[in-house]
């Protein structure tokens, strides 16, 4: 157990660094000892059967687990080498810098132009109005929503299909400006013409975003990730090039997962 | 075979009590709205609306109870309804699983089923009492007392519906929980937030008890909130138990007024209710 831990892979240069995690809910022990890191420009995948541990793992990485009550973190997280839960660590700012995106589309009751700018007005973005319809713009834009949308931005963000609603999602995630976007299964309520457009948009966002996914669909953790991290029962089995991963798992565990004998 | 037809002889004599005490409740109902529909047309007159409350014998109207009765229901909410809102949004916000809330939730539900007397009882030892006579503002001191724990009780519960998603995407994007309630909770709730206000007001414009010790009332047309004012239920109370005639047809008529009032009231938050919760149901 211990020498799976161990053989975490060091990126020589991590955007965020997670040593011995465990998070705790109550009485029931969610992640154990889990350490992992985060590369810059890169998706790394976490799959694993329901109950593993992996959007446990996924909420401490931006505190998400700070709203649960009876939720419990210890060990270390860093971003850019600085600790997340350190005492003088702002919530708000740390979550501007490390976005999620949820398993289901969560539009607020405002217009798709409101929804898009609920995050630059919270922490001052846009200096001018001109400054946030440009802001609006380019996230719709790298959200790939912009053409869909750009004729109906007072429309209310429910009157969008599901797919547009978590694309939506994912341009108010952009808007803040973040450097790492977690996904907690971002296409699992969605059909497959829906989510293949959400992978072809976490591909291209790749290009300026740190991306973690946590995904139940092992075809598109190999389509999408360049890393990836097998988790069962809160414990970190496995994990390093999504390539190796799928090809020649180390651990017998793993590739009883990716075969499908198991989860 | 023999089991199998008592089992069925058991559940039509259960069907049948159940259909027989819905008849009774209807019945009563129905004979109930009948005796204040026939009766209170009778009353029923452009000079309800028009006139000041009669002494016995002359034509009057009931003007100064209807003015009274909106401006004490009014006040009452407007004092009641945010106190209840705030302390609502606090348990289901900020509170949810602490032990004070859990205090405030029972107090609360105390509140919400003590007898309205008790309410009017209070506000004239605390009010009436010191200031030495009866006033429109104790009255609707009164009214914001029974106010509360209605529109607690409701803010309460509409704003636990609001998905926990939506509270949790706010937060993910930086927002302190005050922003998130502001921004995101109370728009989402809007609608469940307005029926509470309505179901606040129907309970309260019905109200005779508490308002016949802070309020009491008044013969004459009178704005000030400091004096005694006019109210529909203690001006039905009063010309009710009267042996005039003319006093009891004013009586039925105003029952009718609050009865059509409440009925109006309720049956619109019943819509709006139904419509904020097949909006969630969409999403």
């Amino acid at each position: 157990m211990m020498e799976r831990a161990a053989a975490a892979p060091q990126f020589p240069d991590p955007l965020m660094s997670a040593r011995g995690v465990n998070v705790h809910y109550g009485g029931k022990h969610a992640v154990k000892n889990v350490s992992l890191d985060i590369g810059r420009n890169q998706v790394l995948a976490m799959i694993g059967a329901s109950g593993c541990g992996k959007s446990s793992f996924l909420r401490s990485l931006n505190r998400m687990n700070d709203t649960i009550p009876g939720a419990r973190v210890t060990g270390s997280i860093t971003l850019d080498g600085r600790d997340i839960y350190d005492k003088r660590q702002d919530v708000a700012q740390l979550r501007a810098r490390v976005g999620i995106v949820f398993q289901k589309p969560t539009p607020f009751p405002h217009s798709i132009y409101a929804n898009v700018a609920y995050g630059p007005r919270i922490h001052g973005l846009a200096a001018s109005r001109a400054d946030m319809d440009d802001l609006v713009r380019t996230s719709l834009e790298r959200a790939g929503l912009w053409d869909e949308v750009k004729d109906r931005l007072a429309q209310p963000g429910t009157s969008l299909s599901g797919g547009q609603q978590q694309r939506l999602c994912i341009a108010r995630t952009i808007a803040v400006d973040p450097e790492v976007i977690l996904m907690d299964e971002p296409c699992s309520a969605l059909d497959p013409i829906a989510s293949a457009k959400i992978e072809d948009l976490i591909e291209e966002l790749r290009g300026n975003y740190a991306i973690v996914i946590v995904t139940h669909n092992m075809q598109q953790a190999a389509r999408v990730s360049q890393v990836t991290a097998y988790f069962h029962l809160g414990e970190l089995i496995e994990t390093g090039p999504t390539d190796r991963i799928f090809t020649n798992p180390a651990q017998k565990l793993t590739e009883d997962y990716i075969t499908g004998r198991i989860g | 075979m023999k089991r199998r037809t008592l089992r069925k002889f058991r559940n039509g004599a259960f069907l049948a009590l159940s259909v027989v005490a819905t008849a009774i409740g209807l019945a009563c109902l129905a004979a109930i709205l009948w005796t204040l529909v026939s009766n209170g047309v009778r009353g029923l007159s452009a000079g309800v609306f028009t006139q000041m409350t009669p002494p016995p014998g002359s034509a009057g109207g009931m003007l100064n109870a209807i003015y009274g009765s909106t401006v004490m229901t009014v006040l009452g909410i407007l004092i009641g309804s945010p106190v209840g809102m705030l302390a609502g949004t606090y348990l289901a916000e900020y509170g949810r699983y602490s032990r004070l809330s859990a205090f405030v939730r029972f107090i609360n539900d105390v509140l919400l089923s003590a007898p309205s007397i008790i309410i009017g009882l209070f506000i004239y030892e605390i009010v009436v009492v010191p200031e030495g006579h009866f006033s429109a503002l104790a009255g609707a001191l009164a009214l914001a007392v029974i106010a509360i724990p209605v529109s607690l009780r409701t803010t309460e519960d509409m704003l636990n519906l609001v998905p926990q998603g939506l509270k949790d995407s706010s937060a993910a994007l930086g927002a302190y929980p005050w922003r998130t309630i502001l921004s995101v909770v109370y728009p989402a709730a809007r609608s469940g937030i307005v029926t509470g206000l309505l179901l606040a007001i129907a309970r309260v414009s019905g109200e005779t008890a508490p308002l016949l010790f802070t309020a009491l009332n008044n013969q004459f047309w009178s704005a000030k909130l400091t004096e005694p004012m006019a109210n529909l239920p203690v001006v039905i109370f009063q010309f009710a138990l009267s042996p005039y005639a003319d006093w009891q047809r004013l009586a039925w008529a105003g029952a009718l007024i609050i009865t059509v009032t409440i009925l109006a009231l309720s049956i619109t938050a019943r819509a709006l209710l139904s419509l904020f919760q097949s909006n969630r149901g969409a999403r």
